[in-house]
């Protein structure tokens, strides 16, 4: 059967070539970008996230890019995954101003938010949102990690990608160079701009590089809060079945053993 | 028919009361016990059942997704995060859920292989085969609607492109596409519609599933060989020597689902579907899921929209004439020194076509597609009719249990005039 064998060798390969081009990223068009692989916690098989890099990276979010970005997938409430305590999650919550209602008496009242709060949204609408940035839309920020190619590697490689255009490139009114942007012009100018920026509480030097890897941990958090448990379940799942398949393999050769 | 209580055998009193009054018991020993299969399967037959297995998967997730989905395009794309967040174990049922339907297609497209390799589609299979070819067209409305509900922008852009394909047809085309979206563009009604169908679909295969099975158990399965089995001494009884079979590829195929639901639940879906669907803005490249690349490529191959479409239909329509396309009467390709090769192209043209599918369509991946698509068509219209004329088929061995014929020994009496004993 060398010829079934060889036809074998012959699909396996065309479908692997098929396989990895379908992989290949969108990006593709505008240019080969080439992004940096920062190497993150959460991945791998075992990955985790580095709670004190999320909980800075949560840090740089409220004081930088919540400004305009909103996470409306998440609640305050959420952050207890990151190790923060019932407290503290309360009083992060409690900073802002909710509009609730309407009570008994059909009033809209505001309040101090709470830790069942959906995290604060900067603009009341995506209009609001335009006229405020230039008519550029800054994109909620909740699922972003699992919305663009490259993922967390592409979101710390678009933090520190700011640099001055190349000679003779003309930028579009407002808009900004980076090296990574698909089309390199982009609408948000750089959000983490000096060292230093953000003051981290753990005595963590907060340089721009820094900064951008932990928004990018906890924007990975914020997109899949499920990975260390679906990793953690796929580890045993996998030795589980090895053992089954290897316990079905054996009754199949029992099974079999009269007849081959 | 004498009227009364059918005999059973069963000595259970229980099940031999029912048995004997509704013999389903009786039933389930005749096709799954005791049913005569082929000695000499390999891994490849396992896919029908591994098949089986994955639409049972997809419907128990899929219907504990309906219970927390909302289909209504301000609310689809948050109600699927919630299912990711907040309902107990909803990543795990979306996650399967979604990957499962790219499981469904390896799984089929590998049974699929498997038929075309061996001539399952052949007397006395041909309707067996067809009603293969009805649940894999069902299969692909099923996994296309599915892919909507999420409402991200490759769900609604995906839409869009696939269903103004009917706008093609001459006359009827718009009122076909008005009547699909239910309204002027891909809006709420077409989601509602798209929920609703894709929740029916998965039902109307089961049924489907049910006659291909029936079917089958009447012609019995076809073998590596496709030489007809001569008697007792040919075949196992299913129990327990296939379901011994079947487990350890139904383990084997877990363990790759598992692997990509828990380490790549991602890779194999477009991040663009993270995006909330927005008809203001279009996608730079809008691609469907991946399984139905080659025949995007097809469509995309031809210059014209209405051939395009022609052609996209037309490449799974052939499917059911092939049984009368291939005139070679010899089933399994090991006996068919000529037609290997050519099935061998024919396998890496899909594969080239999948590539190009993913591809923008321009060059070099247009020229690459229509070299790919012609082949496809080809094979099967010109290349495969003519084969079974000049072809010379290897001797075929006696029968399944005598399968040894090595180094060329003498011909079977009358193996050349009368290939099979029975066609």
């Amino acid at each position: 059967m060398v010829g079934f064998r060889s036809l074998k060798a012959l699909v396996l390969g065309a479908g692997l070539v098929a396989g990895l081009g379908v992989q290949a990223p969108a990006l593709a068009a505008g240019g080969e970008i080439h992004l940096p692989d920062t190497r993150f916690s959460f991945d791998g098989l075992f990955g985790h996230f580095d709670r004190a890099s999320a909980q800075r990276g949560f840090q740089v979010y409220k004081e930088v890019c919540s400004s305009c970005h909103g996470m409306h997938q998440l609640s305050y409430r959420n952050l207890r995954d990151l190790g923060l305590s019932e407290n503290e999650v309360a009083g992060i919550a409690a900073t802002v101003q909710v509009m609730d209602g309407p009570n008994d008496e059909g009033q809209f009242v505001e309040r101090a938010g709470r830790a069942s709060d959906r995290f604060h949204a900067p603009f009341p609408n995506e209009k609001a949102a335009r006229a405020a940035n230039n008519g550029a839309y800054p994109p909620d920020l909740s699922v972003i990690a699992k919305a663009r190619e490259g993922g967390a590697d592409y979101l710390h490689a678009l933090l520190v990608g700011y640099e001055e255009p190349p000679a003779g490139m003309q930028l579009g009114a407002g808009m900004h160079y980076n090296k990574y942007f698909p089309g390199h012009q982009i609408a948000m100018p750089a959000p983490l701009n000096s060292d230093g920026q953000v003051e981290f509480h753990d005595g963590t030097k907060s340089t721009i590089d820094q900064m951008a890897r932990d928004v990018s941990q906890f924007l990975t958090w914020a997109a899949e809060p499920e990975l260390e448990q679906r990793k953690a379940m796929g580890v045993k799942i996998i030795l589980f079945l090895t053992v089954l398949g290897g316990l079905a393999y054996a009754v199949k050769r029992k099974v079999w053993a009269d007849v081959h | 028919m004498s009227i009364g209580l059918h005999k059973s055998d069963f000595a259970n009193p229980v099940i031999r009361w029912v048995d004997s009054r509704l013999p389903i018991f009786t039933m389930m020993q005749k096709e799954y016990g005791t049913f005569p299969t082929p000695r000499n399967f390999n891994y490849f037959w396992n896919f029908g059942a591994l098949a089986m297995i994955n639409l049972l998967i997809m419907i128990a997730t899929g219907i504990f997704l309906a219970m927390n989905y909302t289909a209504h395009t301000g609310m689809a794309f948050d109600s699927v995060e919630r299912i990711m967040r907040d309902v107990n174990y909803g990543w795990l049922l979306r996650y399967a859920h979604a990957n499962g339907a790219s499981m469904f297609f390896i799984v089929v497209y590998i049974h699929i292989f498997r038929g075309l390799y061996y001539g399952s589609y052949k007397a006395p299979r041909e309707l067996l085969w067809m009603l293969g070819v009805v649940i894999f067209l069902l299969m692909m409305a099923t996994a296309f609607m599915g892919y909507v509900l999420p409402w991200g922008q490759m769900s609604f852009w995906g839409a869009t492109v696939i269903t103004n394909l009917f706008s093609a047809f001459p006359l009827v085309g718009e009122t076909i596409v008005t009547w699909l979206w239910g309204g002027f563009s891909v809006d709420n009604p077409t989601l509602n519609r798209f929920y609703s169908l894709h929740y029916l679909m998965p039902f109307v295969i089961f049924g489907v599933v049910f006659l291909h099975v029936a079917a089958l158990h009447i012609t019995g399965s076809n073998n590596p060989l496709g030489i007809d089995p001569k008697g007792p001494q040919d075949t196992l009884p299913f129990h327990p020597y296939y379901t011994a079979k079947d487990s350890v590829g139904i383990v084997a195929y877990l363990a790759v689902f598992a692997l990509i639901v828990f380490f790549f639940p991602n890779a194999l879906g477009h991040p663009d579907n993270y995006i909330p669907a927005n008809p203001l803005v279009t996608p730079p490249h809008i691609v469907p899921e991946w399984y139905f690349l080659p025949f995007y490529a097809i469509l995309r191959a031809v210059p014209d929209k209405l051939g395009g479409v022609l052609m996209m239909f037309g490449s799974i329509a052939i499917l059911f004439v092939l049984p009368w396309l291939d005139t070679s009467p010899v089933r399994s390709m090991r006996f068919r020194p000529l037609a290997r090769p050519f099935f061998a192209v024919w396998v890496v043209s899909f594969f080239v076509l999948l590539w190009c599918g993913g591809k923008p369509a321009e060059e070099p991946y247009v020229t690459i597609s229509r070299v790919a698509a012609a082949y496809y068509f080809l094979y099967f219209l010109v290349i495969l009719p003519l084969l079974g004329r000049l072809e010379r088929p290897l001797p075929l061995p006696e029968s399944i249990s005598l399968p040894v014929l090595r180094g060329g020994g003498p011909l079977p009496a009358g193996a050349m005039s009368k290939p099979m004993e029975k066609a």
